[in-house]
């Protein structure tokens, strides 16, 4: 049994007549990566931000480490954040930015002179003492932050959307490397952002919120490979949703039809005959060729879009689009017409 | 051709700008009472100048003000634009818009008004109400210049502040104000300035036997303009200058640990 470090109970936020956030539910467990991963405007940032005590909640619970803190100001609650654009003081030394949090705890010197060239260590800004934020890169003043956040040992660290505006290169090195510092450490990160490559590769959990609503709640490879509707499907990364009808049941397996009368075998999640689902494949789990015959479609080729390592094909069946992935390395035959084949066990599908 | 046009037009400029202020200083050193020829070199007129007890008077009083208005009006004026910007409030908006009405609004309207009050309030004048006065309409410009220092980011930082275990006060002293520092900076500049030169309101607002140095100087010239005003005016602006100066390495010093 993993022991819970955050709990919301029946959370509810409310700006004056407006519903933010509605009888909301979360278990963290202890030193987890969990990612709320949501659309802007989802209430993500408000959860958050709920948990730090910056915001303060309408009704419901927020408990710390079996600790009731509904009604604790952020500035006492044992959690820290790190913002978006990173909020460091701008007047202030690296060092001192980072000492922030002891010196408020009245901290001896000594100490804290030792504990800031341990983060600086930590984060690998070592020298970077008397700097100012703004002598710094983007990356190197999300590093001062997360130090900032970390000395005060918290019971849990808030992130929100650290990484957001960091170029591409940079947000891919800082991705491996906050998830070390975090294994590392062994502190629950709670970790807030839109962008769904991220939360697939830091996170042990994911949550994934819509429209101030709990989606799905699970681990990375269930998120990706399992999604429980169509709004999962579709926002975790790509696929092909069809809409589909359940025409036979046969056991473990239930017979769709999908657009042009075509039927496909699915995994029977105890469909009945008659009931309107929607079926999802990925990309990249689509063949070219006949070789799976499980299904298969006729498709015509309508673009191929060249990625280094792999070939996206984009294909036509009927009037709707289907994206296919293939390797380089496979030298797939690329004529107009094609056959395109997909397993079963691939294949996913949910009711709305 | 374009460059060189360029440039001389850009000198013209400059040489108009500061030829009086140069002719200024110079006749201050000027041994010859009438300012048409240059005869001699001479420090008679500074020497004049600070063995007159009034002006010497009045010198001390512009200061004086200027100082207590800057440092009062600079405390309020802070206080205020942080409070605009962080709490809810009737009227905040009207508030808002008000707050430019003593900054457009003409001087001269401005001093009869003050006049008038201090006139239905029995307050006799003197060099206190002049101070009053001044306090009155650096607020403002304070209010203003700390304003445009304010931003979302503020905010943000100031709940990393909270986040980090700092209590309100400490977040404000350590955090908000030297935040806004340059916003505050400017405005302490501007009352300073504003008060140093002030005419129009001192003259409505000051007793019969206070003065200050912008008055006195408004007096002397009624009489023609004799050398040792322009003494004094070189002296007031060596003053100006160095406070113009002090500031500008003080930016210097914040843009230099701007660059990377």
């Amino acid at each position: 049994m993993k022991s819970v470090i955050v709990k919301l109970e029946n959370v509810n936020k409310r700006y004056k007549d407006k519903t933010i956030i509605r009888d909301f539910n979360l278990e963290v467990y202890e030193k987890e990566f969990l990612t709320i991963l949501g659309p802007s405007g989802c209430g993500k940032t408000t959860i958050l931000r709920m948990i730090s005590g910056l915001e303060p909640v309408s009704s419901g619970k927020i408990l710390l480490d079996g600790v009731d803190v509904t009604d604790i100001g952020a500035s006492h609650r044992e959690v820290n954040t790190i913002f978006q654009n990173y909020a460091l003081f701008s007047h202030m030394s690296v060092e001192d930015n980072i000492a922030f949090g002891l010196k408020m705890k009245k901290v001896d010197k000594d100490r804290i002179k030792k504990e800031v060239e341990k983060m600086l260590d930590l984060v690998k800004l070592k020298g970077y003492n008397k700097k100012y934020p703004n002598q710094l890169s983007g990356g190197e003043q999300q590093r001062v932050a997360i130090a900032r956040g970390l000395i005060n040992s918290p019971k849990v660290l808030l992130l929100d959307e650290p990484l957001s505006s960091l170029d591409y290169k940079l947000k891919k090195e800082m991705q491996v490397e906050l998830k070390r510092l975090q294994k590392r450490l062994g502190i629950t990160f709670v970790y807030v952002t839109h962008n769904q490559e991220e939360a697939l590769s830091m996170s042990d959990r994911i949550l994934v919120l819509n429209k101030q609503k709990e989606e799905q709640l699970g681990s990375p490879i269930d998120i990706y490979n399992n999604p429980n509707n169509k709004f999962v499907a579709d926002f975790i990364g790509e696929s092909n949703i069809f809409r589909a009808k359940v025409i036979k049941v046969i056991d473990r397996y239930a017979y769709v039809e999908i657009d042009l009368g075509k039927k496909i075998r699915i995994i029977n999640k105890s469909y009945k005959v008659g009931d309107q689902i929607y079926i999802m494949i990925r990309p990249e789990n689509i063949t070219v060729g006949n070789r799976l015959s499980e299904n298969s479609l006729e498709v015509s080729v309508k673009e191929l879009i060249y990625n280094g390592a792999n070939i996206r094909i984009i294909a036509l069946f009927g009037n709707k689009e289907i994206k296919i992935n293939v390797k380089n390395s496979d030298k797939v035959a690329l004529k107009e017409e094609i056959t395109i084949s997909f397993n079963t066990k691939n294949i996913s599908s949910f009711v709305k | 051709m374009k460059k060189v046009l360029k440039n001389i037009f850009i000198g013209l400029v400059f040489f108009f700008l500061f030829l009086p202020i140069i002719v200024l200083v110079c006749f201050s050193f000027n041994s010859s009472e009438l300012n048409i020829v240059f005869e001699h070199f001479t420090l008679r007129w500074y020497y004049e100048l600070f063995s007159n007890k009034q002006l010497i008077e009045a010198f001390t009083n512009t200061i004086l003000i200027a100082i207590i208005s800057t440092i009062v009006s600079t405390v309020i004026g802070t206080m205020g634009a942080i409070g605009l910007h962080k709490y809810n409030f009737p009227f905040k908006n009207t508030i808002n818009k008000l707050l430019y009405i003593p900054i457009v609004i003409p001087e001269i309207v401005l001093g009869i008004s003050l006049l008038s009050i201090y006139t239905l309030f029995k307050l006799e004048l003197s060099i206190y109400t002049i101070l009053l006065s001044h306090i009155v309409f650096c607020i403002p410009f304070v209010v203003v210049s700390v304003r445009s220092a304010i931003n979302k980011n503020v905010d943000t930082i100031e709940q990393a502040a909270y986040d980090l275990g700092a209590s309100n006060f400490q977040t404000l002293f350590l955090i908000t104000l030297p935040t806004l520092l340059s916003g505050i900076r400017a405005g302490a500049l501007l009352s300073f300035t504003l008060s140093l030169d002030d005419v129009i309101i001192s003259y409505f607002t000051s007793g019969p036997s206070s003065n200050t140095l912008p008055l006195k100087i408004y007096s002397m010239i009624k009489t023609g303009i004799t050398p040792d005003v322009y003494a004094l005016s070189s002296i007031l602006l060596l003053i100006v200058f160095i406070i113009l100066t002090f500031n500008i390495l003080m930016q210097m010093r914040s843009i230099g640990s701007d660059a990377r």
